[in-house]
């Protein structure tokens, strides 16, 4: 990034598997942490299905130009969350982005570089499924400043199997993991309130403890998080449903997992001095 | 489509460009001469090859979906063996061209298995007598190795799979399970099954797989409009997900709420077929997670009877 001096953290939301939620995740930690008061940036690489406009409820909005580069879109009066995805450069909703990846890789590097997020104090990336060109481009060029990743996956054999994968990648990459987290773990029945577990359940537990990686929390399925009001995070406007308490524990362990993260890095700095 | 190798130099114009060889950034790359000497643009030789072994493929069917985990590897999966066990005395293949998070290794239950090379190609495994499945999951050393690859390398596999697999004498059926998006993988596979000439029936058919959340419909309709720009025909709509049947108290419900009508509305809005809502099942789920042959195990299941009937609708279209 160029101007990356005025971002704090850069957090990484990866998963090898598509569809466990990364990009609702994503959501919800801007979100959440806009409203412990920080500075936020989004940033969405998926390039051929971003989801990060729909979900924040900012289709249609545009970008523009300033001297400085490109000015992200903000979702809120006061400035403090700022979006940028491929979604606000299509024209319409139909509009397909498909590329090869030496036009997804200039495409991103731009994003990187371009994008003006004047002073923040994290920046959350939202990558798509896999490990390519898109994983690669970014590990690339902020592999010295990213903070580390936060893995999403699904208690299914599949999903766990996706993110082991993905967890070499951060391995062989040099990215430090933050944190695993259990999304869609259980539906709670709306009738009868019975909790089964759709996906099965504990897998990202449980690979949590297996690599030895921070696990931040299991989050249930529930409709509402995606639905209803997409300008405050569930921790917020529903606080008491087990969703939201999930939330709010992911959240407050990530910080931890960041802050212990780069005391790591200082200790590490002061013995190879 | 503008093509660059993927350790070009950083402002490459292509190596089809009409600027090739002569732009201020091919200076000192090695290929300046063959790019500025502009001979050999001729089409890429590979795609007559792959064309030509798989001409004799009846039908090649992309399951497709703009998002992930949506049940594309699911919906492949119980494709390809339903396929195999209506007709005993056809052969069918299931290619897994999700070269980053193979999924079909797992859910055929052949998780441990190794492809061989022979004289006439990799030979790929056998699942049912007359079920072949090949995937990258079979070439990797570990489950949890990761392949970190960039396109070109992607493709250069994809086109090893379709022209240096032996699947057999006759193949009557293939289904393609593919990665969420619309790039390399699919451009790819694209352009060496469908056909440019206009008239031919090449014999390729995409199936659109999505959940009923406005997030995948999104992804979905982009998936759609990839289909009418590489001239991929559309059989139709499958929405996968719909409904939840609660084990305890038996009440249905929505998993994933049908916001703004779900499959069927986004059928209509694209003028494709729709071929039908499959329920979701969390014990057929698991099992199928598990690699087991469903179809036989689990034969009384709701969601085995939808996926039945949509079989019915997708040979009756191919």
């Amino acid at each position: 990034m160029e101007d990356n001096s005025s971002v704090q953290h850069v957090i990484l939301v990866l998963s090898g598997k598509g569809g466990v939620g990364k990009s609702t995740v994503s959501v919800q930690l801007a979100l959440g942490l806009r409203e412990k008061g920080f500075k936020v940036g989004l940033l969405d690489v998926d390039l051929c299905g971003p989801s990060v406009p729909h979900l924040l409820g900012l289709e249609g909005s545009s970008v523009h130009r300033c001297p400085e580069g490109w000015v992200p879109v903000y979702a809120d009066k006061e400035q403090k969350l700022a979006v940028m995805s491929i979604g606000f450069l299509l024209a319409d909703k139909n509009e397909s982005v498909i590329w090869r990846g030496p036009k997804k890789t200039s495409m991103i590097k731009t994003f990187l570089q371009d994008v003006h997020w004047q002073e923040l104090d994290y920046l959350i990336i939202d990558t798509p499924p896999g490990t390519s060109d898109e994983h690669i481009t970014v590990v690339e060029n902020l592999a010295n400043i990213c903070d580390g990743a936060v893995l999403v996956t699904t208690p299914q054999l599949v999903a766990i199997e996706d993110v082991k994968k993905e967890c070499n990648f951060c391995l062989r990459t040099g990215i430090a993991i933050l944190g695993i987290v259990e999304n869609m773990s259980g539906y709670v029945c709306p009738n009868c309130k019975e909790c089964s577990n759709v996906f099965s359940s504990g897998g990202g537990k449980s690979l949590a403890e297996l690599s030895n990686y921070p696990f931040l929390g299991a989050v249930p399925i529930d409709p509402r998080v995606n639905g209803g009001n997409r300008s405050e995070s569930i921790m917020k406007s529903m606080p008491s449903t087990p969703a939201g308490q999930a939330y709010d524990q992911i959240l407050t362990r990530l910080l931890q997992s960041i802050e212990e993260n780069v005391q790591r890095k200082k200790n590490g700095m002061e013995v190879s001095n | 489509m503008e093509e660059k190798p993927s350790d070009a130099p950083e402002h490459c114009p292509g190596t089809q460009s009409d600027n090739a060889g002569k732009a201020s950034a091919c200076a000192g790359c090695p290929n300046q001469t063959i790019c500025a000497s502009g001979a050999p643009r001729g089409p890429d030789p590979s795609v007559e090859l792959v064309r030509a072994r798989m001409s004799g493929v009846r039908s090649k069917l992309f399951v497709l979906s703009g998002k992930g985990g949506v049940g594309k590897s699911t919906f492949s999966n119980l494709l390809a063996r339903s396929l195999a066990s209506r007709f005993p005395d056809k052969n069918v293949a299931l290619l897994d061209i999700d070269i980053c998070g193979p999924s079909q290794p797992r859910m055929m239950g052949a998780l441990n298995e190794q492809v061989h090379q022979s004289g006439s190609g990799w030979c790929p495994v056998y699942v049912e007598e007359n079920l072949a499945l090949m995937s990258i999951g079979f070439l990797l050393g570990s489950s949890d190795d990761a392949v970190i690859w960039r396109g070109p390398r992607k493709n250069n596999m994809i086109r090893q799979f379709l022209s240096e697999v032996d699947w057999g004498d006759s193949l009557d059926f293939m289904v393609l399970d593919t990665p969420p998006g619309t790039s390399d993988e699919h451009l790819s596979a694209a352009s060496y099954l469908v056909s440019k000439t206009p008239g031919e029936d090449d014999g390729a058919r995409a199936i659109l797989v999505t959940s009923p959340s406005e997030v995948a419909i999104a992804d979905v309709r982009r998936e759609a409009t990839f289909c009418k720009r590489v001239g991929l025909k559309v059989v139709g709509v499958v929405e996968n997900m719909a409904a939840f049947v609660c084990p305890h108290c038996k009440v249905t419900s929505e998993i994933f709420p049908r916001d703004r009508g779900g499959g069927e509305k986004l059928s209509e809005e694209m003028e494709l077929p729709f071929l039908g809502s499959v329920p979701l099942d969390p014990v057929l789920a698991r099992a199928c997670d598990e690699g087991q042959d469903v179809l036989s195990t689990m034969a009384d299941s709701p969601t085995l009877a939808a996926i039945s009937a949509i079989v019915d609708r997708i040979l009756s279209a191919v």
